[in-house]
């Protein structure tokens, strides 16, 4: 790791504060991907600025929508929350499913929202579920969120504070780990609002999470896992790598999608 | 209370692009035994642990998150120290594996380990272990072999084959559920 100044602000005028003095300056929250990243000399930040003392990030809270849950809120709490497990069961079971039991301690929602890795979980549930990120100055929908590999609408020094997931009449995830890594090579969250599906594609997109609509519209018309048997997204779109081809990963996310339904509509 | 005060120096640090790294003083408990100490921020808690409080019991497999070798309880919880920052842990509990066994006595978890053959060459043994009592917190003593084989995934052997690990464990858990006058017969 190349070496860089720590701060540990506590309040969040102060984090902000800090990344407006020092354009260097980066966010540390859980670190489950950002030290692995320093270790390996991808990024040479001047400081990190540690928000886990912040008070106000971390928490569920049961709302009139659905669940409002912090930024610095760990995968385990969400995994192991009984009012998610009640509201909204599959984002528990996501969280759950994230790394391992160790990574699961540390990582947290806005950390994984922040970081934007094509192959997370999180960005599949927010898109998905159609969920709000709410920063320090904005609230920012599921849809303008996302800008492809690693990129977000967050500006400069934006941090993000919590997030507001409405509750739906159903939902479900589904992915394919690799066998080696473990990261998703295809994960589907399926999400059923009374007014429309939302399947959201995690791991398979070349520029990250994608809402894949085709999907979504057959879905809202008929909530079976029959109706994909002919739908397919385009691997044009679709990443093509040593683990596998587009066309390969085409075939993956139509599974898992089918998958997901079948777990929704249980 | 036991005050050590140590400085930890990398071997890239002469060669840091910029000199960013001003000194931290840290105060943690480790294995119930309050600490101090003066790092630099990119300490990792493995190498505070191992280079700084010479406890080389928490290992070092794969650097990159993924063996589990480095696993120790971060206020309770099984963490990777090897992706945590000393500095990290400042005001909070670390164990380590050298925090199990009381005195001469194996923790009944490490106990099952020696028993059931649940180690070779013992490598990954000390983060199987620390990630087994943590299992054991959160599932309690009667969990079964689905549950460890799936808590276990971040935890890799390059010896055993797994079973006799996860035995171990399942005899662990038993051994710590147990009352205590029944598991010292
Ligand atoms: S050394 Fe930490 S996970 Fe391998
Ligand atoms: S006993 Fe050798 S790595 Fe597990």
């Amino acid at each position: 790791m190349f070496a860089f100044t720590y701060q540990r602000p506590e309040a969040l005028s102060d984090a902000v504060g800090a990344l407006a003095a020092d354009g260097e300056a980066k966010l540390l929250a859980g670190g489950q991907t950002l030290l692995p990243t320093l270790k390996q000399r991808l990024a040479q930040p001047s400081a990190l600025v540690d928000l886990s003392r912040i008070p106000g990030l971390v928490g569920i809270t049961r709302t009139a929508e659905g669940l409002a849950i912090g930024a610095m809120t760990r995968h385990v709490e969400v995994a192991s929350s009984p009012v998610v497990r009640e509201v909204i069961p599959a984002l528990a079971d996501l969280a759950g499913g994230i790394g391992d039991v160790a990574v699961r301690n540390r990582g947290t929602l806005g950390g994984s929202l922040a970081n934007d890795d094509p192959t997370a979980d999180y960005p599949a549930a927010v898109l998905a579920l159609n969920a709000i990120v709410v920063t320090d100055r904005r609230e920012i929908p599921a849809g303008d969120y996302f800008r492809g590999l690693f990129e977000t609408a967050l500006e400069e020094g934006e941090i993000i504070t919590r997030v507001d997931f409405p509750q739906v009449e159903c939902a479900a995830y589904m992915k394919f780990r690799n066998p080696a890594s473990r990261y998703a090579m295809a994960g589907v969250f399926v999400a059923k609002t009374a007014a429309e599906v939302r399947v959201a594609v995690t791991g398979a997109g070349q520029s990250g999470v994608f809402l894949w609509t085709e999907a979504g519209e057959a879905l809202t018309s008929d909530f079976s896992p029959q109706v994909l048997d002919t739908l397919t997204p385009d691997p044009d779109e679709l990443m093509s790598d040593l683990h596998g081809s587009a066309a390969y990963r085409a075939q993956l996310v139509k599974v898992m999608a089918q998958r997901a339904v079948e777990k929704a509509a249980r | 209370m036991t005050q050590a005060h140590v400085s930890v120096q990398t071997q890239d640090s002469a060669q840091a692009r910029h000199n960013a790294s001003a000194t931290i003083a840290i105060s943690l408990t480790v294995n119930g035994r309050a600490v101090s100490a003066v790092v630099e921020p990119r300490t990792l808690l493995v190498q505070f642990l191992r280079e700084a409080l010479d406890l080389t019991g928490t290992h070092v497999g794969c650097d990159t998150s993924q063996c589990g070798a480095c696993v120790v309880h971060l206020d309770g919880e099984a963490v990777k120290s090897c992706t945590t920052l000393a500095v990290q842990a400042d005001g909070r509990a670390v164990t380590t594996i050298e925090g199990l066994a009381q005195g001469t006595t194996l923790h009944p978890m490490q106990e099952a380990f020696r028993e059931h053959h649940g180690l070779q060459c013992g490598f990954c043994t000390p983060g199987m272990i620390m990630s087994a009592v943590d299992l054991v917190a959160r599932f309690g003593p009667g969990l079964d072999e689905p549950t460890i084989r799936d808590n276990l995934d971040g935890n890799l052997c390059r010896c055993t084959g797994y079973h006799n690990i996860v035995r171990a464990i399942t005899a662990g858990a038993q051994a710590m559920g147990a009352p205590r006058d029944l598991a010292a017969e």
